[in-house]
């Protein structure tokens, strides 16, 4: 043995010596996370109730999901999660960022202070909301409507406001991530080209145009990406927040995740539930691989 | 003194020897149940008297939260671990039995006619294939509280008996402040807590239906009773204003609060009112309609895993026929406020003439226990019944078809096999 190690050069050893560490990490990814995958390809054929006997029914799950309405309704919540989620939290953040950069006194202190419901469990959080949501006389949001003279809304218990009223919570709890990246996307901005700018008489909204924003065109994309597969795998909030966990009023807000949910758990219907995952598995790879592809362009 | 020496010396091994034979055969089992604090000291105290009668048995408690309950014990007993005993829900059996997750009980444990003979009608559900699968130590039925003050403010001396007289009174119980806002409601309906029971054993019946065929494998509420139920339910949030489903988040909540007139739920609710301060309110059996009367039964059983083998199964039967003791079940009774599931030890003067568990046990003489296939959707339909109405304007009728639908998928996928 000792022969064979003396034997290698030193870039053979490097070699093996970093495929002896990196053995750890492949091994829990194989076991833990590609194994389970790809099982999950194999389940999605079968009916199977997490005990008995496992029955082939070929591509049977498919056919019964694409069929069934209530799974167009729950793909369109979800990309409705995504398509206003990402938009509307992306500009809170950037104008938030873009402000508290511009400001030193109590800029860490502001900073953290949008971090936190980062930090904050979002079960708990989704739990203080769901209370501010209720009706009078206990509900935060409807007894403030009411000291401007606004009649009570619904928010939770309606088939048109529920999704937003959940995805609110949702936004907040994300800023503090974004607000960050921005911050460091605009600060690795070379200083000179604002200086540049600022010299040739350029204001400040030419300067965010034509600087600031192409500048950060990588940021962007990065928190665009990460944010998108965020909200289209949402579902802590929304179970925790609609009644009985079900994603109502009527599957208003029910994302894929709850539904895949409440497929494997509740309905013990585990070839449903690994349909639908590929499924997600699909849309979710999609999109990666359209960052990959906008991230190409950029170089 | 020598004598005495001897005898004690004698004892002394004997002693011994017990604790050595008690060891050798020492059987440990688990159980495990969802985390209730009341059903947790009950089962505590029950342990305690059977790991004293039973020396050579010991009983591992576990419980965690209901929301992973069910998986949880799905996973574990297919992982080959988990419990020895097991509680479920009466309307999971179809999913544990299908699962594999529980045995039968062995008949020479639990002999059919001696179960038959002393349980409520009712635990038949339990015999599926000719083989009982679990046993209820305690059973449960539905009553109205209602909230004794708010009664006399409004000038009503006792519950509603019909129907008719129950929205009346709900209508007198409301109160709105100018803008129309709900400050307390007349009756607190809950899709979420006992109310699609109501609707489902109790509303369409007295409307002269039934929720599902008799053989339990056809949806039937799409009849003209289930529509007039459920227009009947839904009234009381679209025309009568008389409260909103989900007012202070559930409907227990708000008249814990003291801010609902009355409301439906199960006796093991009573402890929670009963702790609350300022709450004075009394409970009555549900309103008939047309001379008639319904409830609604449901229970938990206790189950034996399909794990359980060998010396473990028969520690398990043991500890089972201890938890379905008519001790045991007093014990529940005054420990957790479910009922009795013997009408031996349910239905004594002492606990039929009970002012808090009375009503109850009354309701159970009348009482039907929905053979459900998978709760869960099966709850799903009426919820969605009443947000198409409520929400949406829908016809009850119109409603009840499209829900119907699904549901009959859940009955059809289920029997196929």
């Amino acid at each position: 043995m000792a022969d064979f190690w003396n034997k290698l050069t030193i870039r053979q050893k490097l070699a093996i010596t970093a495929w002896l560490f990196l053995a750890v990490p492949l091994v829990f990814y194989i076991t833990i996370r590609f194994y389970p995958t790809f099982e999950a390809f194999y389940v999605s054929t079968l009916k199977w109730n997490l005990l008995g006997a496992k029955k082939a029914i070929g591509m049977k799950n498919y056919i019964k999901i694409f069929a069934d309405e209530d799974f167009w309704l729950v793909l369109w919540n979800t990309i409705k999660y995504a398509l206003v989620g990402v938009p509307v939290s992306m500009l809170i953040a950037f104008i938030i960022a873009y402000w508290l950069n511009e400001i030193d006194f109590g800029h860490d202190f502001i900073r953290a202070m949008y971090f936190i419901p980062f930090l904050t469990t979002a079960v708990a959080m989704a739990w203080v909301w769901r209370w501010f949501y209720q009706p009078l006389p206990i509900g935060y949001f409807n007894i403030m409507l009411s000291w401007v003279g606004i009649p009570q809304q619904p928010f939770l218990k309606s088939v048109t406001q529920g999704l937003y009223s959940i995805m609110a919570p949702a936004v907040w709890a994300g800023l503090g991530f974004q607000i960050v990246i921005f911050i460091a996307g605009i600060r690795a901005v070379p200083r000179s080209y604002f200086e540049a700018a600022e010299i040739d008489g350029a204001g400040r909204w030419q300067i965010l145009r034509e600087i600031t924003l192409p500048a950060l065109k990588p940021t962007i994309i990065f928190l665009t990406v990460v944010s998108t597969i965020g909200f289209l795998r949402i579902f802590d909030q929304v179970y925790t927040m609609s009644a009985d966990s079900a994603g109502g009023p009527l599957n208003s807000t029910k994302p894929l995740v709850l539904m895949i949910y409440e497929f494997a758990f509740d309905e013990f219907k585990l070839g449903r539930a690994s349909a639908l995952t590929v499924i997600l598995f699909l849309i979710l790879l999609v999109v990666s691989l359209v960052q990959l592809w906008l991230m190409r362009k950029q170089k | 003194m020598k004598t005495w020496l001897k005898s004690a010396f004698a004892l002394a091994i004997g002693g011994t020897s017990l604790v050595w034979s008690g060891l050798a055969q020492a059987v440990e089992i688990e159980y495990w149940q969802y985390t209730y604090a009341s059903r947790v000291e009950a089962v505590d105290k029950l342990i305690e008297s059977f790991e004293a009668a039973n020396p050579g048995i010991t009983v591992k408690h576990t419980h965690f939260p209901y929301a992973d309950y069910r998986k949880k014990v799905a996973i574990a007993v297919s992982a080959g671990d988990g419990p020895d005993v097991v509680q479920l829900y009466y309307g999971w059996l179809n999913d544990y039995r299908d699962g594999g997750l529980i045995q039968p009980l062995s008949s020479s444990a639990f002999p059919h006619a001696k179960i038959e003979e002393e349980f409520f009608p009712m635990v038949g559900t339990m015999k599926v294939d000719g083989e009982y699968w679990g046993l209820p130590t305690a059973v449960r039925s539905l009553a109205l509280f209602w909230n004794t003050d708010m009664f006399a403010e409004a000038g009503l001396s006792g519950p509603p008996e019909t129907l008719d007289e129950f929205v009346d009174y709900a209508k007198k119980l409301t109160k709105t402040d100018s803008d129309g806002n709900y400050l307390s409601v007349g009756f607190a309906v809950d899709t979420d807590g006992q109310d699609h029971h109501w609707w489902r054993e109790v509303l369409i019946r007295l409307y002269g239906g039934q929720p599902y065929s008799d053989d339990g494998k056809t949806v039937a509420y799409t009849s003209d009773a289930g529509a007039k139920a459920l227009k009947f339910l839904t009234d009381f949030e679209a025309s009568h204003k008389t409260g909103a489903n989900g007012f202070m988040n559930r409907g227990q909540d708000a008249f814990a609060a003291g801010q609902a007139g009355m409301v439906l739920d199960g006796s093991f609710r009573i402890s929670k009112f009963v702790k609350q301060d300022g709450l004075n309110f009394a409970i009555s059996e549900l309103p008939g309609h047309n001379g008639k009367r319904y409830n609604f039964s449901s229970y938990w059983v206790n189950g034996i895993s399909s794990k359980a083998d060998g010396e473990k199964k028969a520690a398990a039967e043991k500890f089972l026929q201890h938890l379905t003791s008519d001790a045991a079940m007093q014990l529940w009774l005054d420990t957790v406020g479910e009922l009795p599931a013997k009408p031996a030890v349910a239905l004594v003067d002492a606990n039929k003439t009970h002012p808090l568990y009375g009503p109850f046990i009354r309701g159970l003489s009348y009482a039907n226990a929905t053979a459900f296939v998978s709760e869960k959707p099966q709850r799903q339909s009426l919820i969605d019944a009443y947000d198409m109405v409520v929400l949406q304007g829908a016809d009850p009728a119109a409603a009840l078809k499209k829900v119907a639908k699904a549901e009959q998928e859940v009955f059809d996928e289920f029997f196929e096999d």
